[in-house]
């Protein structure tokens, strides 16, 4: 757990380290109020015709933008675009007497009284090309450019040609070192396209050992040919190719993203299956391994509580029906999911608890977090308590709470504890200023009381004197105390 | 609408012009009424070129978000798809062809136009597909740079980083060279090139070769810029993860900010008018341009968030008192003059109206426990602090399961900061992420540690500290008011790639060779000669100005650390912006992810 609040505060203050803080706390926020105030007393002034000063629709679409228009132009047939037209017009003549982002519209201006307004009608002819004209000379390419035929290009202007998105014919470079100087003028480009379609022409027309041998000293082609490959999905040429390069993690990788594709379970299951020999990094192949494992499970728990459910024999599936399968999900929310549905179940079912804990490994801290959040959540509160009761070997028991006992707290306040159960946790915070803070926010008397009593702070007790019910037992415990 | 754009030193109006032109040029080269079909990723960026009234003007009369299925039935000439050059639009795009009734009189032409380039692939794609011969016009239409603001350029080329740095595909930076190449044609030749890392390399190398090959293109333009930076954004891997403080960067964070335009939840926006008490409520964001056209927002968007609250409520003090005005107004002039500011008032207020809202909004979530603790533990590693051992408020997010992108952003940063995770930590990492989040994200994390991000340190030396302190990226004595440093932007970290660019511009790099040396990529100068007669005299007193071109993506704040430097009196340095695409630590994590659905078709 991080720094306690109290720390932090302190570490803030004293450390040269300085926090995004609100010191001016109120100031700044009653600046917003008092900005928020004036805006709302100047409605009544100023009659509010937002649609027209704006032109703007409520989804804020500028009215006349190209999003807009396409909803526009789209939803209906020509008599709508005619009426929208007309609208428009009306509302043209006002929005120009009212710029709303013009920038002569500016705060400044306004309050030195200047008034001048643009006298265009619409936003094109804002930018009519008299004046811009001069400003934007001619990007077209020199005449020459547009001469379109000749067989007889050199490598060089084939790939300048292509750069500017004309078609070429590259049949007539035949042997092996045309092909290739035609690749090394492309890569020389830059342009992905031109390398692409270069290496497309290569692909079909060289032996793949080949186009394999000449991209190993390429690597600039290669990472295009393999991208290439990705995104029109030729797996197994990629597959080939990186095989060959000898770049097995990749294909390892490369592989198991297929499984992505594969939507019913068993195929998946069995893919994954077959993932599992792959050359994947020593930490890898654990985490692949246990992909597999966890589908494996869902799949046995998914068939068993569905027969469950439709059933109808268990209580506990009709009081909480399952929202969703569990297939597919990620291995903690399967651990909710059985300590929720099969908290009980001895360790050698596959759908218990304890036997996913072993099998995968998980973590003390994780278990008992996840484990906490299912059973809090279904009120089982004496679960709650045996989870964080430890035996020694002389057999004494003992409150353990591998996350802390303030996130334990936490937990059960969530899912509404009643006060019994939550002050024995309470109480058992360490920290004496997070058990007090947490105590008073929850309304944990007794640990209040008894932590001032512990701190011989007589004062802080009889301030707590008027958070007690009046004749209560709480009052009592404080009035004994402060008498002894 | 565009007058924003000629706000700056540069004015970008130009830019615009050049492309609404050549918009125009390909429409009346497919004469008669047309539909456009688009590619909806694309219409936002088109927008910020021209608005459906320009595309009207040449006989565009409907227009249809590109998806499988029968084209509608719309009486026009052409049609034209306005396409990305992807394979899986190229399927929609056969699909729609196909299904197109042969019978129907007249018939319809199609047309395809590529942006930002045409791909040989994707017409191979469809010659296989039998469909390539339907089309009679297949054009490219060069969107390079969109200009966004007076000094902000982008390509919007989401997955520019993904393939410059995980799959070695160049081409964005092709089209960045482009770019720049008509960005040149335009303002001049930039005399001066600074660049660092690996992409900046190539795209110096590309620009230089393309005018070379095109001597021609010598141009005869007075030169606007006199300095080129060029920046890969894996020199600078920090920077994004960390959660931006500014303004803008926090409602990007937030909300996200997408070609300019943002939605916020419709609550705080509702129209609370008198008497109507019992409409309902608007269910649909309300969506909100930002961009300095609306002054209010000029002023604000760049300042640290802790400073916005004072500068708003100055605002609404001026415009009470304006209001109040009108008790003063006694002769019919004075009315009438009162009365002719009421719309710029109106304007205003609404502006007021909106930024208060949206501040409300950000201030929520900036003050709840859980913002603090993620930004305490951001500034523990960007300070340097236990950056060695797994971090307990990462544990407690998996454990609580709070969304995968955080945390990657997180255990990235921790990385990052510490030039690499002791090969135990990373483990330990993984394995929790993998047990809670599912295993198949094994292919993200793998893609992470490919650009970098996520790594075990090799040979135990960490340099992160050394280049902290040479470079000053953390400074102690932030001043989040009135900032005399660009840390201000994260209260406290300045961004590591504007520290570049400052220093660039004075000492000078040689200064900081060292720390060079540590971070990845060549570091180089290049110059283009200029005719005589070009060369700049300056005027005393007169600042230079300098394209800096993140590749790779760029975030808010680090724009606003560039927009101080501009600022500042003694700086001598004006700042235009380029970049591939505008980013934050969680867009940016995203694009890197492996995506885990099947295609949606």
């Amino acid at each position: 757990m991080s720094r306690v609040r109290a720390d932090e505060e302190e570490y803030w203050h004293s450390s040269k380290f300085r926090a995004f803080t609100f010191d001016d706390e109120d100031d700044e926020l009653s600046q917003l109020k008092e900005s928020k105030r004036a805006v709302n007393s100047l409605r009544d002034i100023v009659d509010d015709d937002d649609d027209d000063l704006e032109r703007v629709s409520w989804s804020g679409e500028p009215v006349g933008s190209i999003s807009w228009s396409i909803k526009e132009t789209a939803s209906g047939s020509t008599s709508s675009l005619d009426g929208r037209d007309s609208s428009l017009q009306k509302g043209s003549s006002s929005y120009a007497a009212l710029p709303k982002q013009a920038s002569s519209s500016s705060l400044s201006s306004l309050f030195k009284g200047r008034n001048k307004l643009p006298s265009f009608q619409s936003l094109s002819d804002a930018l009519t090309d008299t004046g811009v004209k001069n400003y934007a000379p001619e990007l077209r390419r020199p005449k020459a450019e547009y001469k379109d035929y000749s067989s007889d290009w050199s490598p060089k202007d084939t790939v300048r040609r292509m750069q500017r998105g004309k078609v070429c014919s590259l049949e007539r470079f035949r042997s092996l070192q045309d092909k290739l100087v035609l690749l090394d003028e492309a890569v020389a480009g830059h342009d992905g396209n031109v390398i692409t379609a270069v290496l497309i022409f290569l692909k079909r027309t060289l032996r793949r050992e080949i186009l394999f041998r000449e991209l190993e000293v390429r690597q600039v082609a290669l990472c295009h040919l393999i991208h290439f490959l990705r995104e029109t999905g030729e797996q197994k040429f990629l597959l080939d190719l990186l095989r060959f390069l000898d770049r097995t993690e990749e294909v390892a990788l490369s592989q198991y993203r297929e499984h992505l594709n594969i939507q019913d379970v068993e195929k998946r299951r069995e893919f994954l299956k077959g993932c599992i020999g792959l050359p994947f990094s020593a930490e890898d192949t654990s985490h692949i391994q246990d992909h597999y494992t966890l589908l494996e499970r869902q799949i046995i728990i998914e068939a068993n509580d569905r027969h469950l459910e439709m059933a109808g024999q268990s209580e506990l599936f009709r009081k909480y029906p399952r929202k969703a399968s569990i297939l597919n999900m990620p291995l903690v929310t399967t651990l909710f999911y059985s300590c929720f549905y099969h908290y009980t179940e001895a360790e050698g079912m596959f759908s218990s608890p304890t036997n996913l804990k072993k099998t995968f490994k998980i973590p003390d801290k994780q278990y008992v977090l996840t484990a906490l959040a299912a059973r809090a959540k279904l009120r089982a509160w004496g679960d709650v308590d045996a989870l964080l009761t430890t035996k020694n070997w002389l057999g004494y028991t003992k409150k353990k709470a591998p996350i802390g006992f303030h996130r334990v707290v936490e937990i059960l306040q969530r899912n509404n504890a009643p006060v019994q159960v939550l002050q024995e946790y309470v109480r058992l915070v360490e920290d004496v200023e997070t058990r007090l803070n947490l105590a008073t926010k929850y309304k944990c008397h007794d640990v209040v009381i008894e932590t001032y009593r512990d701190l011989k702070d007589r004062i802080q007790l009889t301030a707590y004197k008027c958070k007690v019910e009046r004749g209560s037992a709480e009052e009592e415990k404080i009035n004994s105390i402060l008498n002894n | 609408m565009a007058a924003h754009l000629s706000s700056g030193r540069v004015n970008l109006t130009a830019l615009r012009e050049a492309g609404r032109r050549e918009l125009r040029e390909f429409l009346d080269k497919c004469a008669g009424s047309k539909a456009i079909v688009w590619d909806e990723y694309l219409t936002g960026p088109f927008g910020l070129i021209a608005q459906y009234s320009l595309l009207k003007e040449h006989e565009v009369e409907k227009m249809f978000t590109l998806k499988p299925g029968r084209l509608p039935p719309a009486d026009v000439k052409n049609i034209i798809f306005f396409v990305r050059p992807k394979l899986e639009l190229m399927d929609i795009i056969t699909d729609n062809v196909l299904r197109e009734d042969r019978g129907r009189s007249p018939q319809r032409d199609f047309h395809i136009l590529f942006v930002p380039r045409r791909s040989l692939l994707c017409e191979q794609w469809l010659k296989e597909q039998g469909v390539l011969g339907s089309f009679i016009h297949r054009e490219q239409y060069s969107l390079d740079l969109i200009p966004f603001d007076g000094d902000l350029l982008s390509m919007e080329s989401e997955s520019a980083f993904k393939e410059c740095y995980l799959e070695s595909d160049q081409t964005s930076l092709y089209h960045a060279a482009k770019g720049l190449m008509t960005l040149q044609a335009l303002y001049g030749t930039i005399p001066q090139i600074f660049g660092k890392g690996d992409c900046a390399r190539h795209v110096a190398n590309m620009m230089i070769r393309m005018k070379r090959e095109f001597p021609g293109s010598q141009n005869s333009v007075f030169p606007v810029f006199d300095t080129l930076l060029l920046l890969d954004r894996n020199v600078d891997l920090l920077t994004p993860l960390a959660t931006q403080l500014t303004y803008e960067g926090l409602i990007d964070e937030i909300y996200g900010i997408q070609n300019t335009y943002v939605k916020l939840p419709p609550e705080k926006f509702a129209p609370k008018k008198q008497g109507e008490g019992g409409k309902d409520l608007p269910t649909e964001p309300k969506k909100l341009q930002l961009n300095s056209a609306e002054e209010l927002y000029a002023e604000i968007r760049d300042k640290n968030f802790n400073a916005v609250g004072s500068v708003l409520s100055k605002k609404a003090k001026i415009i009470s008192a304006a209001f109040e005005e009108r008790h003063h107004a006694k002769t019919v002039g004075e009315i009438k003059q009162f009365v002719s500011q009421l719309p710029h008032m109106q304007a205003a207020r609404s502006s007021l109206a909106n930024h208060t809202s949206i501040a409300e909004l950000i201030k929520d979530i900036t003050t709840s426990e859980d913002f603090f603790d993620n930004l305490t533990v951001e500034q523990e590693f960007m300070s340097g602090i236990d950056t060695d051992k797994v971090n307990n408020y990462i544990e407690d997010c998996i454990a609580q399961k709070h969304p995968l992108i955080k945390i990657l952003r997180l255990v990235c940063l921790q990385s990052v900061c510490n030039s690499g995770l002791k090969q135990k930590v990373l483990d330990h990492y993984k394995r929790e992420i993998l047990q809670t989040y599912g295993y198949e994200h094994i292919l993200t994390l793998n893609n992470l540690e490919k650009a970098g991000l996520l790594k075990p340190q090799t040979g135990g030396r960490n340099n992160y500290p050394t280049i902290r302190k040479t470079l000053r990226l953390w400074m102690d004595d932030v001043n989040e008011q009135n900032p005399n440093d660009i840390s201000y932007v994260y209260s406290g970290y300045a961004p590591l790639s504007v520290r570049l660019a400052q220093l660039l511009a004075r000492p000078g790099w040689r200064s900081i060779e060292e720390v060079l040396k540590m971070l990845p990529g060549p570091h180089f100068e290049e110059r283009q000669q200029l005719p005589t007669g070009l060369q700049k005299k300056r005027q005393h007193g007169e600042n230079r100005v300098t394209l800096v071109f993140f590749l790779g993506g760029v975030t808010y704040a680090e724009i606003a650390a560039l927009r101080f430097l501009s600022q500042m009196e003694d700086g001598g340095t004006e700042y235009v912006i380029a970049t591939t695409k505008l980013i934050n630590g969680t867009t940016w994590i995203k694009s890197l992810m492996e995506k885990l659905e099947p295609a949606p078709f």
